[in-house]
C-alpha cells in the first residue's frame, strides 16, 4: 500500500513544511501579542459601571464570536481593497482579523476573571488595613492573571488552529505549502495527498499538544 | 477593664430605603467581649463592617481608641487596630497559610520579616495549624481555614477583634474546635464583638449581650440576665424559636 509518505522527502518539502507552519505560528504569536493588552483593556472597561461602554463592548464581542472567521477575512482581504482602495497584504489581514478576533475573546476572559473575585477578597484585604492599591497589586492581580493564564494559552491553540483559514486569502502557511507539494507530485505519487495532509495533521498536533498540556497544569497547580 | 476603646455615637446605616441601623450608641471597654445576637437581618453584621469601616454611615460616629474613624483619613491606620474574621474565612488562595498570615504585617505595618514570620509561626502552632503552614487554603478543612484566618488577624496585633459569624458556614463538628479558639482568646482579655448564633457559646463566652431587633439595640444585659430573664417579648420569642429550632434538629437526626 503507498500511503504517499515518500513525498516528504523528496527535495525540501519537510522543509517547506515547516516553513509553513512557521508562518502560520508567527500570524498567531503576533496577534495574541497584540490581542492580550487589547483584552485586558477591554475586560476593563467592560466591568465598569457605564451602561453604554458596557453595551458597545458586549456587542462588539457577541458580533466577532458570532461572524465565521472565514467571512472576516473575506471582508478585510477582497472588501477592503475594493471599497477603499487599500492594498493589504494577506498576511497583514490575517493579523488584523485574528487581533480583533483575540481581543473580543480575550476581554471577556479578563472580565470573567475580574468579576469572578469575590467582593470578600476585597473586604479582608481592607480589613487587614491595605490601601487599594495593594489590594489590587497583592490580592486581586495576581489571582486574576493565574486564572487568565491557562486560558489564554487555550486561545492561543485555538488561533493556531484556525490560521488554516488564511489558506483561503492566499497567505503561504501549512495547507498552501501541502497543495503546492500535492500538485507538484501529481504524476510521480498519486497518493501524496495522504502522506502530506497526515503530516500535516500530525504538525498541527505537535504544535498545539504542548501547549495545552501547559495549559492544563498551570490550571491544576493555580487552581 | 474600665478604659473605654470603642464608642459608637448615634450611628445610622441605610441601604436605599432600607434602615439597617438606627440612632445604635454603644460603648466598648477594654477587654469585654461582646456578643451580638438577633434575628438574621436585624443589622447585627452590618453593625461590625460599620467598626471596620467597610460601610459607610449615614449618621453619627464611630470613635476607636479616642479618634473618629473617618472614611478618607486614617481608615487604613485604625483598621490595622480593628482584627476582623469574616464567616467565609476569606484566606487568599494564591498564598500559603504563611503567607496568609504575614502578608499584611510585611506590606500595611512594614515590619521585619523575620520577627513576623516567627510570630506567624508561632500562632500557627498556638492554632494547631504548624504543619499546614505551607499549605493552600483549597488543602485545608472549613475549620482549618477559620483558625487560619484568626491567626491572620491576631498577626496584625489588633485591640479590638471583630467575628463575624464565624461558625456559620462550617461543619458541626468543627465549630467547636474554632469556638474554643475564640473562648481561649476571650480568657487572654482580648477586647472582642461577636456575632452568633451559637447560643450555649455566647452565653459562655460573652461579659455582655446585645440584643438587636430592626437596627435598634432592644436589650442589653450580662448573659445571665439576657437568656433566663429576658425583658422584652421580642428577646423572649427570638430565644424560644431556638429553643424550638434545637428541639426540631433532635427529632430528625
Amino acid at each position: 500500500m503507498d500511503l504517499g509518505l515518500e513525498v516528504l522527502f523528496k527535495g525540501r518539502n519537510l522543509i517547506r513544511l515547516l516553513g509553513g507552519l512557521g508562518m502560520a505560528l508567527k500570524i498567531s504569536l503576533i496577534a495574541v501579542l497584540i490581542s492580550i493588552p487589547l483584552g485586558i483593556l477591554m475586560g476593563s472597561f467592560m466591568t465598569v459601571k457605564n451602561r453604554v461602554v458596557t453595551l458597545i463592548l458586549r456587542f462588539y464581542l457577541e458580533f466577532i464570536r458570532i461572524m465565521p472567521q472565514l467571512v472576516l477575512l473575506f471582508l478585510v482581504f477582497f472588501g477592503t481593497t475594493r471599497a477603499f482602495g487599500l492594498n493589504v497584504s494577506g498576511e497583514a489581514a490575517s493579523i488584523f482579523v485574528f487581533a480583533l478576533w483575540g481581543t473580543a475573546e480575550m476581554g471577556d476572559l479578563v472580565r470573567g476573571a475580574l468579576q469572578g473575585i469575590a467582593a470578600h477578597q476585597y473586604e479582608s484585604a481592607y480589613a487587614l488595613g491595605m490601601t487599594k492599591a495593594q489590594t489590587y497589586f497583592y490580592i486581586v492581580f495576581p489571582q486574576t492573571v493565574r486564572r487568565l493564564i491557562p486560558l489564554s494559552i487555550n486561545l492561543i491553540t485555538r488561533m493556531i488552529k484556525t490560521t488554516s483559514l488564511i489558506v483561503m486569502i492566499g497567505v503561504v502557511e501549512v495547507l498552501k505549502v501541502a497543495q503546492q507539494i500535492i500538485e507538484a507530485n501529481r504524476t510521480a505519487s498519486p497518493n501524496a495527498a495522504f502522506g502530506v495532509y497526515l503530516f500535516v495533521l500530525l504538525m498541527y498536533f505537535a504544535a498545539c499538544f504542548p501547549i495545552s498540556r501547559l495549559a492544563g497544569y498551570l490550571e491544576k497547580k493555580w487552581r | 477593664m474600665t478604659e473605654e476603646i470603642l464608642k459608637l455615637e448615634h450611628v445610622s446605616k441605610k441601604f436605599h430605603d432600607l434602615t439597617v441601623l438606627e440612632d445604635l450608641n454603644l460603648s466598648v471597654k477594654r477587654g469585654e467581649v461582646i456578643v451580638v445576637v438577633g434575628t438574621s437581618g436585624c443589622g447585627k453584621s452590618t453593625l461590625l463592617r460599620c467598626i471596620n469601616g467597610l460601610e459607610k454611615l449615614q449618621a453619627g460616629r464611630i470613635i476607636f481608641e479616642g479618634e473618629n474613624i473617618d472614611y478618607d483619613k486614617n481608615l487604613s491606620r485604625l483598621r490595622q487596630k480593628i482584627g476582623m474574621v469574616f464567616q467565609s474565612y476569606e484566606l487568599f488562595p494564591h498564598k500559603t497559610v504563611l503567607e496568609n498570615i504575614t502578608l499584611a504585617p510585611l506590606v500595611v505595618q512594614k515590619r521585619d520579616k523575620k520577627e513576623v514570620v516567627r510570630e506567624a509561626k508561632e500562632l500557627l502552632k498556638k492554632m494547631g495549624l504548624e504543619q499546614k503552614a505551607d499549605s493552600y487554603p483549597r488543602e485545608l478543612s472549613g475549620g482549618q481555614k477559620q483558625r487560619a484566618a484568626i491567626a491572620r488577624a491576631l498577626c496584625m496585633h489588633p485591640d479590638v477583634l471583630l467575628f463575624d459569624e464565624v461558625t456559620a458556614a462550617l461543619d458541626p463538628e468543627m465549630v467547636h474546635e474554632v469556638l474554643e479558639v475564640i473562648l481561649n482568646l476571650a480568657n487572654q482579655g482580648r477586647t472582642m464583638l461577636i456575632v452568633t448564633h451559637e447560643m450555649q457559646f455566647a452565653r459562655a463566652v460573652a461579659d455582655r449581650i446585645l440584643f438587636l431587633e430592626d437596627g435598634r439595640i432592644l436589650e442589653e444585659g450580662s448573659p445571665e440576665e439576657f437568656f433566663e430573664h429576658p425583658k422584652t417579648e421580642r428577646a423572649k420569642q427570638f430565644l424560644q424559636k431556638f429553643q424550638y429550632e434545637k428541639r426540631k434538629s433532635l427529632v430528625t437526626t
